[in-house]
């Protein structure tokens, strides 16, 4: 069981997260045309990359998203910040 | 036979006697002994039959490790199968069972499997699947049902407790032998925490079994004297009866205490779950011999010829008379050596290696003992007890030399460091040439949340056998974590051993090397499920060239001890038959536990009334005290009905149906969720969350409205109310409050982040009562205090007053089609409101109703309901809820998604009411079957049943369902067939059964 650091609250077991999607994904402007492809891609496609990811995460007890880079491959947590500020 | 030994046995107390019980009958053993080793004093070497063929068999092991003598513990709600007699700690009065037998241990029926072996090949199981279909049923099904499962389950619930411990620590040692203990020592000296676990119950794991001198001290003072500096140390904490279960990510393990198995009538919970949490984890967790595979190595006699010596120096048991020795390297001497010492006769020491080995051979030489060098085992043969052994040239193809009549062989096969531990999280493995094993490739441990490595390994489980290797590693170990774990500080002075010079050893996977087939069809690897040399050539010869695969496809491996035994010894066949290298065949995955721990341990405390908490509604106790009949909702408790005396669940619910329609009911409806959403900007934000428009909702105003995910299926439902100029009321299903605030506050905080809008779950701050009936009205109006006619507050209004002076919101919505107010009022009053609308109510008739009666009344009247009419696939249009969707709006949640060629195929089925033709209640969840089958052969479908009820308002059975075209098919009649093997006729009909016109509501 891996420990992330909520931004908020400190180091917590990994069972106090979930996973909310990957860093950098918006939703598409539906006030213009989306083609079938791009609202596809935007609902289903990650990159899932082996290595260095960038994650959004949300802490469940105090309910706040953050933003979090890890390393898939080494286990390692490289980073977590609130959404507002940008990684390092 | 096996007998105890006059005067050995370094573990037992001789001064008491225990007496048990194995298949009814008595036997005696002392403190100190396992299972294994008190059957084996008197005389039990058959404890079981194999899992496939029903072949007798023995006691192979002395550890974890045992693949055969597998039984059934205890009695009643204490029995518990599959338990390792190895393992096993004897106590008085223990009773034991064999296992996989009928009707008896010695004459076992099943052992027909074993004539018909050439029948039950590698991959049986699945091959069944290519044959007629017709055999499945008569043939193949009866088979394996009979013959699967190893052990009964126990029927009773489990009285024992248990508990979880959670542990943090600096170092964490795994294994309580010299390597272990070496490394805690380093470890501690520099003031870190230091925890070590044994899964024994003695320290040093098999060096005093093995001999040597530490530090110029026989082993065993050395282990004392070192257990004793650890104990007197604040900083290390040791146990034993504790397995290190296994290690997982970031530094997170899990230990298994045993504290109360070997002494069932002490106090406290039986087995302890360690959640343990560690800087650096060294694994110490030693090796484990390996077999010869070799024709009859599973006739009950052939052990492991460290297991012979440990029977016999721990427990002073002889696993008989007249034992040949095989070997394939130095190490099997030291059971001959050790035998001699002992007096008995040691008939013959097989060395497969044409040169024989080194200073042990000497030493075995010079007792007298004959050595047959370049020589094997060709086949053993005895049925339950060895009785001959054949004598031929390992390089050959089996023809036998020479036979001796024996009753007991030792096979020694070489050494596999146990590196589960290590590989649970990651850690990789090397190949080991001159040892022919796996071990831990220290460059690639497994790496913690500073992407560095947090497991080490020490002493044998790292890959050197000899003892002062063995010391050395482990101290080097224990120092390395310490230092990685911050620990600062000189380390102690390493422990030194004198080695023994060894030999070469020589890799033998069968033996002899060319066996003919009806020898490699009876040389065992995976001794309780039954594979054999024979198995794992056949399943590279029909192309299974992974070794997850084969493992899969023979069944190799997956037995209670999972490979402990064979698994270097399959995987090396099968790179034989391969032609491959073994490290490019490589192993299957390790996973934990390390071997097989209780349920009780992983559910601790958690079972029964603490199983998890309970949320309850401020008129819980009253509905308790009221004969509610409970049902689960979410980790709600919420009344299924109120049955009154002498009343059936079921009637009781069609009773409360009748009078809410009739008269008037109460419900708590105070678990439905209420999420406040307010801000400049909470309109927009709900015209996204919504379907329809909520922003142009009136204050004093409620509407009905759906919640679609992004992939535009129904999620949730609810009504909205409007109650304030920027303020609105979610009310979400009861399982859905959180989920749905949760799904809100995602979608402010990463997406619409710029959005002047916040949200509060107030679930928990109201409760809230459903007054419903055609007389509720009436019973309000008689608690006094506010205005509630038609006029002042009309259908989908809400207001705030007072009612029999207690401060409340009244909604007037209904889910049943009925005069309905939900009533909020903060949660402490919410019991005295309900009291005093039952005492009121008496005059009206009023009668609480559960959530059953709920049901029914919503679907007699159409009205979906979230996890019943959906699943996660539908879309609002299935259900025909275009009404509650914006055609105005350019978007909201689920729009788009909408508009997905899958989404607007015409073919999806949508919702229709279902009558059957008898008025018989349909079966929930059945399918309606079409015309002609599908490309799997089986009955095309056109519909389901979503709801289904009997109906105390109409009479009969109504039902709800999602129909292919099922709007367009009014009339028809579809046919489900049940799993009663009925067949139910029902015509597809309007949803609304019941008051279409929407008569009694308005009123
Ligand atoms: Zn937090």
């Amino acid at each position: 069981m891996q420990r992330f650091t909520c931004p908020f609250c400190g180091l917590r077991d990994e069972r106090e997260f979930s996973f909310a999607g990957e860093s950098g994904k918006t939703r598409p402007d539906t006030a213009a045309e989306v083609s079938d492809a791009d609202w596809s891609a935007y609902l289903f496609t990650g990159t899932n990359p082996r290595g260095r990811t960038d994650e959004i995460w949300v802490h469940t007890p105090c309910q706040e998203y953050f933003r979090m880079i890890r390393d898939t491959v080494t286990m390692e947590v490289l980073e977590t910040v609130p959404l507002r500020r940008d990684p390092s | 036979m096996s007998y105890r030994h006059n005067d050995s046995g370094r573990l037992i107390d001789r001064s008491q006697t225990l007496t048990f019980t194995f298949d009814g009958k008595t036997f005696t053993g002392h403190p100190g002994d396992t299972l294994a080793s008190a059957l084996l004093a008197g005389d039990r070497m058959l404890v079981g039959r194999s899992f496939k063929y029903h072949r007798p068999r023995g006691i192979v092991a002395s550890g974890v490790e045992e693949p055969n003598a597998l039984v059934n513990m205890g009695h009643g709600n204490r029995m518990e199968p599959n338990q390792r007699a190895t393992t096993t700690e004897l106590f008085d009065g223990l009773t034991a069972v064999s296992q996989n037998r009928w009707p008896t241990l010695d004459s076992d029926i099943g052992a027909m499997n074993a004539a018909i072996a050439r029948f039950l090949p590698a991959g049986f199981y699945y091959k069944t699947f290519l044959w007629p279909r017709a055999f499945w049923k008569n043939v193949y099904e009866p088979f394996i049902r009979q013959s699967a499962g190893l052990g009964r389950a126990p029927t009773e619930a489990d009285p024992d407790s248990y508990e979880h411990f959670h542990v943090h620590t600096d170092v964490l040692v795994v294994g309580g032998g010299v390597a272990g203990l070496a490394a805690a020592k380093a470890a501690a000296a520099t003031g870190l925490k230091v925890l070590v676990l044994e899964q024994t119950h003695y320290w040093g794991g098999r060096t005093p079994v093995d001999g040597g001198k530490i530090d110029g001290m026989p082993a065993q003072e050395w282990i004392d004297a070192t257990v004793a500096e650890l104990e007197a140390m604040r900083n290390v904490t040791l146990r034993t009866r504790t397995m290190g279960a296994g290690v997982y990510d970031h530094g997170y393990a899990l230990g298994y205490e045993r504290l109360t198995d070997h002494a069932p009538d002490a106090e406290g919970p039986r087995h302890r779950l360690w959640r343990i949490r560690a800087r650096q984890i060294v694994t110490a967790t030693g090796a484990i011999e390996r077999p010869l595979a070799f024709a009859g190595n599973d006739v009950p006699g052939v052990m492991l010829a460290s297991a012979m010596r440990d029977y016999l120096v721990n427990w002073g048991v002889v696993p008989g008379q007249r034992i040949v020795v095989a070997t394939n390297n130095d190490d099997g001497y030291r059971t001959a050596i050790v035998l001699k010492k002992a007096g008995l006769d040691v008939l013959r020491i097989l060395d497969a290696r044409e040169a024989g080995g080194g200073a042990l051979m000497q030493e075995a030489r010079d007792l007298g003992l004959r050595i047959d060098c370049g020589r094997g085992i060709g086949k053993v043969s005895g049925g339950k007890r060895v009785k001959k052994v054949q004598i031929c040239v390992t390089t050959g193809t089996g023809g036998a030399m020479e036979a001796l009549d024996c009753d007991a062989v030792a096979m020694a096969g070489g050494w596999s460091p146990v590196v589960h531990l290590w590989s649970h999280c990651g850690g990789k493995l090397v190949w080991d040439d001159a040892q022919a094993h796996f071990r831990p490739d220290p460059a690639k441990a497994p790496t913690g949340a500073d992407g560095l490595p947090f497991v080490t390994t020490a002493g044998s489980a790292s890959g050197p056998m000899a003892l002062g290797s063995v010391l050395q590693d482990g101290a080097a170990a224990g120092t390395r974590a310490a230092k990685a774990a911050g620990g600062k500080g000189r380390a102690p002075k390493v422990p030194v051993a004198e080695d023994v010079e060894e030999a070469a050893m020589l890799p033998v996977w069968q033996m002899p090397a060319r066996a003919e087939y009806r020898l490699k069809s009876k040389s065992w690897l995976d001794f309780q499920n039954d594979v054999k040399v024979s198995d794992v050539e056949l399943a590279a010869r029909e192309g299974f060239e992974s070794v997850e695969h084969t493992k899969r496809y023979t069944t190799l491996g997956m037995a209670t001890d999972q490979g402990k035994l064979s698994n270097i010894n399959g995987l090396a066949v099968l790179a034989g038959a391969l032609q491959k290298p073994i490290p490019q065949v490589g192993t299957t995955t390790f996973r934990p536990p390390y071997t097989p721990i209780s349920i009780g341990a992983i559910g601790g405390s958690a079972r029964g009334d603490i199983f998890q908490p309970v949320r309850m509604t401020p008129m819980h106790a009253w509905h308790d005290v009221h004969g509610a009949d409970w049902e689960p909702v979410g980790q709600w408790r919420r009344p299924y009905a109120y049955p009154q005396q002498g009343e059936k669940v079921e009637e009781a619910v069609q009773r409360e149906v009748t009078n809410t329609r009739d008269n008037v009911g109460l419900l708590d409806a105070s678990t439905l969720g209420k999420i406040l959403v307010r801000g400049p900007d909470a309109g927009r934000f709900l015209d996204m969350l919504y379907t329809n428009m909520m922003s142009t909702l009136k204050v004093g105003r409620c509407r009905y409205g759906l919640m679609c995910s992004e992939n535009g299926f129904l999620i949730d439902d609810g009504v909205v109310a409007r109650v304030g100029e920027d303020a609105w009321l979610c009310h979400t299903t009861t399982g859905g409050a959180d989920r749905i605030h949760a799904h809100m506050e995602e979608w402010l905080q990463t997406e619409w982040w710029d959005w002047k809008v916040h949200v509060a779950n107030l679930t928990e701050q109201y409760a809230q009562i459903a007054v419903v009936g055609p007389k509720a009205r009436q019973l309000l109006e008689s608690l006094g205090g506010m205005d509630l006619s038609a006029e002042t507050l009309p259908f989908m209004a809400w207001a705030d007053g007072e009612l029999g002076g207690i401060g409340v919101r009244v909604y007037r919505i209904s889910f049943s089609g009925e005069l309905s107010f939900e009533i909020a009022v903060r949660a402490g009053q919410g019991l005295a409101l309900w009291e005093k609308l039952v005492e009121a109510g008496k005059a009206f008739g009023v009668m609480p109703y559960g959530t059953e009666a709920l049901h029914i009344m919503r679907a007699e009247k159409g009205f979906i309901m979230i996890g019943d009419e959906t699943d996660g696939t539908v879309i609002p249009q299935d259900l025909g809820l275009d009404w509650a969707i914006s055609k105005k709006k350019t978007d909201y949640l689920g729009k788009r998604a909408q508009e997905r060629s899958h989404m607007t195929d015409p073919t999806r089925w949508k919702l229709v009411g279902l009558e059957t033709e008898d008025g018989s209640v349909l079966p929930d969840g059945a399918y309606a079957v079409g015309r002609g089958k599908n490309a799997n052969g089986q009955l095309v479908t056109q519909g389901r049943v979503t709801s289904s009820y009997h109906s105390p308002t109409l009479g009969r059975g109504i039902a709800m369902g999602l129909v292919l075209h099922g709007p367009d098919r009014m009339g028809e009649v579809l046919e489900f067939p049940g799993t009663d093997d009925k067949v139910y006729r029902a015509k597809i009909v309007n949803p609304v059964f019941f008051d279409p016109e929407g008569a009694k509501q308005n009123v």
